[in-house]
């Protein structure tokens, strides 16, 4: 059994956006030269004067998507992740989030996406400084559905909203009629042995993974945590009590990302249960394309399955 | 409102705000005093905007960038019926929602800032909204000269040229002063006015004290068709008060209780000329 192919979710994100913009007048993309990495080039050509184009100038792009949305307009800041949400870090957690102007900071090739580029082009530091930001939400969607429903539910929400995206084609890992809704997981698989809790373009692997534990007769539950602040705690919990063991997957640093927050779930709820946080450590992050760089760490199907065995035994 | 009028206002702001930090032991006095005159003009002569009118989607919008000087934002809010004046009393309290720069708590001020080089981007933004919808509304931001050294303040002065935002004004309130000396020692601005038109925008200077002279300037932005506009008032720092007036340890100093007395009774001989005009 294998998951069925999808599209890059920034593909996703770009057809999504126009459909939007092409609904409402208000709706409008602002970038910093990133409109062709943003696959926006499409919505550029249809809506010319619904993208707004600041040049190579992330603070400045945040500033203006702030002074826009407290204008009453839906703004998009789309640049890649790992300088949007570091260079303009002040912004978003001032222009946008204590201000409370709802913009949609969007994270293109976020991760290890631009994965052979270096270090310079790695967020893998984003989830852990924005959920030590109050007043906006973090959502990093797992497949194309997730990816759509996501920029949806942002473009809906009267709140400042991070969205991160990856550039390589996905599989899909919903089975039809799931839902989605900001701050509430979905259980793609259902398990007693062992949860993988897991989330944005980890959450395949995770699934992978739980086809390969099916085979030596280990059933795996994978959470799709698609919002890692707010937490669905409840989910984490719920993880913990039908199964044996959790193994937490991020596209993150295992510093201060999804991993710890389910750490502090469970800790604090008195729930002790064998558990490892997967994801980048403490170091220069190999180099290479996204998927060598997850078989380095141990986020592939047969890394994340051995994990799940030693936990298990 | 005639000119003298504005005078014996700007006196009295400054009365206040002197008398609020002394209370609150905590505010920024030199920078405080340094534009008052400025945010006097603005809200009693400029901008149309109003404790009725702060919701409406066609009000001119202010942004104070330079956000430690919110003790002069306040006084002048105050005066205008944004809120009661005795609000003031808790300026810098445990829990007041008067803290040591703007926020959007406070009726009358349209964004947090307080971190530097912020209010250019978010005015530009503003500016870029009224276009796209046609809107008449005009936005005007409070820059201090000492935080022309962020980069994100040339960010948004290209990008305001590059959009031709005539409804966006930019006042500097160039003291020449910055918490540890004068700006050209810091990290040199200058020539400001050469570097604003090399990026696009309209330059005027005004004398930031002379209420006739400010609102003449303010009454004629756009300087040009589809170019912003950036007024630099020359101000002193401290301003009004002799022994603050161009020092920069009065950046952020709080006056003593018998500074204070010194600077009241200053004051209270500024009024008395001004009052026989």
């Amino acid at each position: 059994m294998t998951l069925e192919q999808g599209k890059a979710n920034l593909e996703v994100f770009a057809d999504t956006l126009l459909e939007l913009a092409r609904a409402d007048r208000n709706v409008l993309a602002v970038t910093s030269d990133s409109r062709g990495s943003g696959k926006l080039g499409p919505f550029g050509a249809a809506l010319p004067d619904r993208i707004v184009e600041v040049g190579i100038a992330e603070q400045n792009l945040v500033g203006v998507a702030a002074g826009l949305a407290s204008c009453g307009k839906t703004v998009f800041a789309v640049s890649p992740a790992c300088f949007l949400t570091a260079r303009a870090l002040e912004q978003i957690k001032n222009d946008v989030a204590y201000s409370g102007n709802p913009v949609k900071v969007v994270g293109i090739s976020a991760g290890v996406s631009y994965g052979a580029l270096g270090s310079t082009h790695h967020s893998i530091h984003d989830l852990a400084a924005l959920r030590a930001i109050h007043g906006i939400d973090v959502v990093v969607p797992a497949d194309n559905f997730e990816a759509r429903e996501a920029i949806l539910a942002a473009a809906r929400s009267p709140r400042p909203v991070y969205v991160r995206f990856g550039k390589r084609a996905l599989p899909h890992v919903h089975a039809p009629g799931a839902r989605f809704e900001i701050g509430k997981a979905i259980v793609a698989r259902e398990g007693k042995d062992v949860a993988f809790v897991a989330t944005g373009e980890t959450v395949c692997q995770a699934s992978m993974a739980a086809m390969e534990l099916e085979k030596a007769g280990l059933s795996a539950r994978v959470v799709s945590m698609h919002t890692v602040k707010p937490l669905d705690a409840e989910a984490v919990l719920a993880a913990a009590r039908a199964c044996r063991a959790m193994v937490t997957v991020e596209e993150h640093c295992v510093f201060g990302g999804l991993g710890e927050a389910c750490a502090a779930v469970l800790m604090q709820a008195g729930v002790s249960i064998p558990f490892r946080i997967v994801g980048f450590p403490d170091e220069y992050t190999m180099t290479g394309s996204q998927l060598e760089i997850f078989g380095h760490y141990g986020i592939s199907p047969e890394g994340l399955a051995k994990t799940a065995r030693a936990l298990l035994e | 409102m005639t000119v003298n009028e504005l005078k014996i206002k700007s006196i009295e702001y400054r009365r206040r705000l002197l008398t609020y930090i002394e209370k609150a032991n905590a505010g920024h006095t030199g920078g405080s005093l340094s534009c008052v005159d400025i945010l006097n003009v603005l809200y009693n002569r400029i901008l149309n905007v109003s404790p009725e009118t702060f919701k409406d989607p066609g009000r001119d919008r202010y942004v104070q960038s330079k956000g430690h000087s919110v003790e002069a934002l306040y006084v002048v809010l105050a005066d205008r019926g944004f809120f009661p004046e005795s609000d003031l009393e808790t300026l810098c309290r445990f829990g007041s929602h008067y803290v040591g720069h703007p926020t959007r708590k406070v009726n009358g001020i349209e964004q947090n800032t307080g971190a530097l080089g912020h209010g250019l981007p978010i005015a530009v933004g503003m500016a870029l909204a009224g276009k796209k919808d046609g809107a008449s509304y005009r936005v005007f931001t409070l820059l201090g000269d000492g935080e022309l050294a962020e980069g994100s303040n040339w960010e948004a002065s290209m990008a305001a040229a590059h959009y031709g935002l005539d409804n966006l004004t930019a006042i500097l309130d160039r003291n020449t002063l910055q918490i540890t000396g004068r700006t050209e020692d810091v990290c040199g601005l200058e020539p400001l006015t050469e570097k604003f038109r090399a990026f696009g925008w309209s330059v005027r200077e005004t004398d930031g004290h002379d209420h006739a002279d400010l609102e003449r300037t303010l009454r004629a932005v756009p300087f040009e068709p589809d170019r912003p506009s950036l007024v630099i008032a020359r101000t002193v720092k401290g301003k009004g008060v002799s022994f603050i007036e161009d020092v920069a340890k009065w950046h952020h100093g709080v006056p003593s209780d018998e500074e204070f007395e010194r600077a009241l009774a200053e004051l209270d001989r500024a009024m008395a000329a001004a009052c026989k005009e």
